[in-house]
């Protein structure tokens, strides 16, 4: 007994910094106290408390990243677990973001009320918190942690709304489709390790660099494939996609909104980190297979979206297609593309937002849910709801003067600078195509009644997702309104004076040294 | 470093603005004082414009977005500025005849209206590649609600047609321009997209070539010309009069003019290589044009492939890198624009005086109580055709000497088109104005107010056909340069031949 305290006392724990580990806290922290206030029985406290003890906690997340926001390469904390660098804290600030529109959103959602408030914002917190591990990854084992903290509340999400089926058939649905894509992700991650000896990220592309592993040795390339194959799956990138549109119609509508923009958003963090970083050496051996997904992903997204008549689906596969757009900006493998990525990144969260806010808005109030019918003449009946989505649409498209435009640009820009002059055709190409469905939304809002043409057989119906009842408070949603007001004001406002999100995508492109 | 191009460029959204936020009624006035600010600007500009300054003048330049080296410059010299008074000029009608008519949604209508000449301003002043395009796209915004929304027949099908088949193009012509923005730049330099850096920073020819072919994509879809027409007879066939007359009258001049602006000084080696394609496209498309006006009965369609052959003149006399070529494809530009834009209003006029019929057969006997409609109409025909003493006339000229210089088979199959053009307008014009009064058709004089709107028009098509060096004046300088790279590359590879 005497003899083991010198023992424990040699085992050196590691060092850890509170200061730049303070987001992160704040978030398990705020996972917990919302848990456990969603307890108590009071409905003030259910309805109330609880969310806005969740936006406390992701707002101090926010504050203390500003706080702690340093451009240029950072030294990992917790004996090289983690980097919270610009590139992880920018993205998180863009899951923080999205955290508070989800809880915005969910406001009056029918999901938190049958699932327990609690549990939902503390899912929802502890999924960010996975987000924000992901994101500042330095070795295998924390990126594969993140993965699965960030998933995992995810796929009970998806299920919220007990009552609905097609709400329990995406979670499961997400469930097993996430679950293959761990596991190759995990395969993949162990011949990494295999191959070049270590967890750490450095110590990886030092490896590669030097003299022992050589760049195309099989057994690293197997693994880079099976890792790409993995973020592919969680990043929606074709041809693992499948899942993303029955997931994003099935799933209560704020958490779509979430899986969106924010997990999306994860998924990139950790591929730019990951392959221009550990692996950015072998950049020659997968930029090209990578390239070929960006490819099929532009193509596949945008003529999926084309026969859509359900605006959560039409945004899913649209979301595919803007997967492919941002992946080109990781392909090239250069400062630019991580700034032209990052920025795309925080323009597409802005865009879907407002999207997703009308689309809330709308099926809270229609019986039609997310059909598009029940968009009709929407432009004369409710102005206020149909420039937001008239914003969105026509920036996604990539229109100017919207922020799509100058993001569209930037990526373009990377992949010409990277040798991808292709690539950049390609994303424009895409664009092209996607112009039939984000059109047709605009039309259907504006131009008056017509019988919207649609291929193949009609969808299976889906009963609308929030309910609806005339009793409902109709017209009581003004935060859904703000929020989609205020997503296309930022849409438009970044797109004439982009220079704050170029700043911030600057430092973001500043954190991986050794790129081109 | 003046302001006076900002003001002029976003007067018609501030006041398109200006009208959303006012009553109902008012939308339509606001609009038009903007367009009547901005033709008052324009003249004063054209009287204070030094001809004899070579380069652009009221330069207006100034950090936009850095890190893509987009610039904020405005500037016009000899040739935007009368493209500038040309949209101008036929905003302020176009406006008019639409306040003098109840729309649905009428400030949202207008609203666009202004945007619309915004964006197409914007095009004409901007000196920056980048800037260019931005507007370029812009200007599918407001066409596409003004289409989709206040259309008739299959609008939104024909909208959707429009703005897809136009920003194909564009945004093609989008990649070409970074890539060119990125191969111009110089190891260690700062990308730049303002013009005259371009003009500075000459690229790899292989390069230039394939990024001319991707710009002249986007252009000939928005001028239209043959086989990229897909669009025009929906299009045509179901916009609104008014946005009829500036879509065919101004925005078609966008994508010419920026071949003489921007695609010629800045790659003359790429322009060079496919001349003798883009000759042959513009001669296909006078033949094809001048053909199908001859064979449609809508008398929309007439006026619409009389466009397609209208345009074919003009890239024919820009693509035979001649100073007499290049001058004529200007003074058509003008012309084309200033004669189409009464000619719809003229269709309009007639369309409502025969129960909305606009098929050649069915009307006629238009001008038996309608003289003075019956006028306006001859003249602006006559002018169409080229009738000597029109500046069309002169226009026509210079393009087929230009084209004669540079090839005699093609100028002489051009010429055709100057022939076909009189058959197909004279038909038009006897058959709505003459022959036996169709079932529907009642013969009723223009109201004075409609007459306000196209008699001013007329009045500027006649005096520059009686003074056309008013125009050949000014342009002269900047047509020249523009053109003069390009030609110089073609004198030394044929002197090189022989």
């Amino acid at each position: 007994m005497i003899d083991l305290i010198p023992i424990a006392a040699d085992v050196k724990a590691p060092e850890i910094d509170y200061r730049e580990l303070s987001p992160l806290l704040a978030l398990a922290g705020g996972s917990i106290v919302v848990l456990m206030v969603g307890l108590l029985r009071s409905p003030f406290v259910r309805r109330v408390l609880v969310p806005v003890l969740g936006a406390v906690a992701l707002i101090t997340a926010i504050g203390l990243t500003i706080w702690i926001w340093e451009p240029g390469d950072r030294e990992p904390i917790i004996q090289g677990a983690l980097s919270m660098d610009a590139l992880a804290l920018g993205t998180s600030m863009l899951f923080y973001v999205a955290g508070l529109v989800t809880i915005v959103l969910s406001w009056r959602a029918r999901a938190p009320e049958e699932a327990g408030h609690g549990e939902y914002h503390s899912l929802l917190l502890g999924s960010i918190a996975g987000m924000v591990v992901l994101a500042a990854a330095e070795n295998l084992m924390t990126l594969f942690i993140g993965l699965e903290l960030l998933s995992i509340p995810l796929y009970v999400l998806c299920a919220t709304e007990l009552r609905r089926r097609t709400s329990l058939e995406a979670g499961l649905k997400y469930l097993v489709i996430g679950s293959v894509g761990s596991a190759t992700l995990l395969y993949g991650l162990a011949m990494i390790y295999g191959a070049a000896g270590s967890m750490q990220f450095g110590e990886i592309a030092a490896a590669i660099g030097g003299d022992e592993l050589s760049a195309t040795d099989p057994l690293l390339l197997t693994g880079v494939a099976l890792t790409a194959t993995g973020l592919a799956f969680k990043s929606s990138v074709a041809p693992f996609h499948q899942w993303t549109p029955d997931v994003y119609e099935g799933a209560p509508t704020p958490i779509t909104t979430f899986m969106a923009v924010a997990t999306k958003a994860a998924a990139f963090a950790i591929f730019l980190r990951l392959f221009d970083h550990a692996l950015g050496l072998t950049q020659l051996d997968w930029a090209p297979a990578l390239a070929a997904l960006a490819t099929a992903t532009i193509v596949i997204g945008n003529v999926g979206a084309i026969a859509q008549r359900s605006m959560k689906r039409l945004l899913a596969w649209s979301s595919v297609a803007q997967a492919g757009y941002l992946l080109a900006g990781v392909v090239v493998g250069s400062e630019l593309g991580l700034r032209a990525t990052a920025f795309y990144l925080a323009v597409y969260l802005l865009m879907n937002v407002a999207a997703f806010a009308v689309v809330v808005a709308r099926e809270r109030v229609s019986e039609r849910g997310d059909d598009l019918a029940s968009f009709e003449n929407l432009g004369s009946a409710e102005p206020w709801l149909a420039w937001p989505m008239t914003i969105a649409m026509l920036s996604l498209a990539g229109f100017p003067a919207t922020a799509g435009f100058i993001g569209k640009f930037y990526l373009i820009d990377a992949a010409v600078s990277g040798d991808y002059t292709w690539l950049g055709i390609v994303i424009v190409v895409g664009s092209v195509m996607s112009l039939a469905y984000y059109l047709r939304v605009v039309a259907v809002m504006w131009m008056g009644r017509f019988e919207i043409e649609l291929p193949g057989p009609p969808r299976r119906v889906v009963r609308p997702v929030s309910g609806w009842s005339p009793e409902a408070e109709a017209r009581a949603q003004p935060e859904v309104l703000l929020i989609a007001i205020l997503a296309a004001a930022a849409t438009i406002f970044f797109g004439l004076w982009p220079d704050p999100l170029f700043d911030a995508a600057r430092d973001v492109g500043s954190v991986l040294t050794g790129l081109r | 470093m003046t302001i006076h191009l900002s003001i002029v460029l976003f007067l018609p959204l501030a006041t398109g603005l200006l009208g959303a936020a006012l009553p109902r009624g008012w939308a339509r006035w606001s609009v038009l004082a903007g367009t009547l600010a901005v033709l008052a600007y324009a003249i004063v500009m054209l009287v204070d414009f030094d001809s004899g300054e070579r380069g652009v003048q009221y330069l207006t330049s100034d950090e936009w977005i850095e890190e893509l080296g987009i610039t904020y410059t405005l500037g016009v010299d000899g040739l935007s500025l009368f493209m500038v008074v040309l949209t101008a000029v036929a905003w302020v009608p176009c406006t008019l005849w639409a306040a003098l008519r109840e729309h649905d949604r009428p400030r949202l209508f207008f609203f666009n209206l202004a945007l619309a000449e915004t964006a197409v301003l914007g095009a004409f002043m901007a000196q920056d590649l980048a800037l260019f395009i931005l507007f370029f796209d812009l200007m599918l915004v407001p066409f596409y609600f003004l289409i989709g929304g206040w259309g008739s027949g299959e609008r939104v099908r024909a909208t959707t047609k429009f703005v897809i088949y136009t920003l194909s193009g564009s945004l093609l012509m989008l990649a070409a321009a970074i890539a060119l923005g990125v191969l111009a730049t110089p190891d260690g330099g700062e990308i730049s997209f303002a013009l005259a850096d371009l003009e500075q920073r000459p690229i790899a020819e292989g390069s230039q070539q394939w990024i001319v072919l991707l710009f002249a994509l986007a252009f000939f879809v928005k001028a239209p010309l043959f086989p990229l027409h897909g669009w025009v007879p929906e299009t045509y066939r179901s916009t609104p009069i008014p946005v009829l007359a500036l879509l065919s009258g101004v925005l078609s001049k966008v994508g010419v003019y920026a071949f003489l602006q921007i695609v010629l000084p800045v790659m003359p080696e790429g322009s060079q290589h496919w001349q003798e394609l883009f000759i042959i496209v513009a001669v296909f498309s006078i033949l094809y044009g001048s053909i199908l006006a001859f064979s449609q009965d809508n008398v929309r369609l007439v006026f619409a492939y009389s466009s397609i052959a209208q345009l074919g003149f003009i890239v024919l006399g820009i693509f035979a890198f001649d100073d007499k070529g290049a001058q004529g494809a200007v003074l058509q530009m003008l012309n084309h624009g200033l004669v189409v834009v009464p000619l719809f209003l003229i269709v309009g006029v007639v369309a409502a005086r025969a129960g909305g019929s606009e098929s050649v057969r069915e009307l006629g006997g238009m001008a038996f109580r309608a003289p003075v409609l019956a006028a306006l109409f001859l003249v602006t025909t006559f002018a169409t055709l080229a009738m000597p003493g029109s500046a069309n006339f002169i226009g026509e000229i210079l393009v087929l000497f230009g084209a004669f210089e540079d090839n005699l088979v093609y100028g002489l199959v051009a010429s055709a088109g100057v022939v076909l053009a009189a058959v197909y307008m004279i038909r038009v014009f006897q058959g709505v104005m003459h022959h036996r009064a169709g079932p529907a058709v009642e013969s009723r004089e223009l109201a004075r107010l409609d007459l306000a709107v196209i008699a001013p028009l007329v009045a500027v098509v006649v005096a520059l056909g009686v003074y056309p060096q008013f125009v050949v004046d000014r342009t002269e300088r900047s047509t020249t340069a523009a053109i003069e790279r390009a030609a110089q590359i073609g004198h030394a590879e044929v002197s090189a031949i022989r």
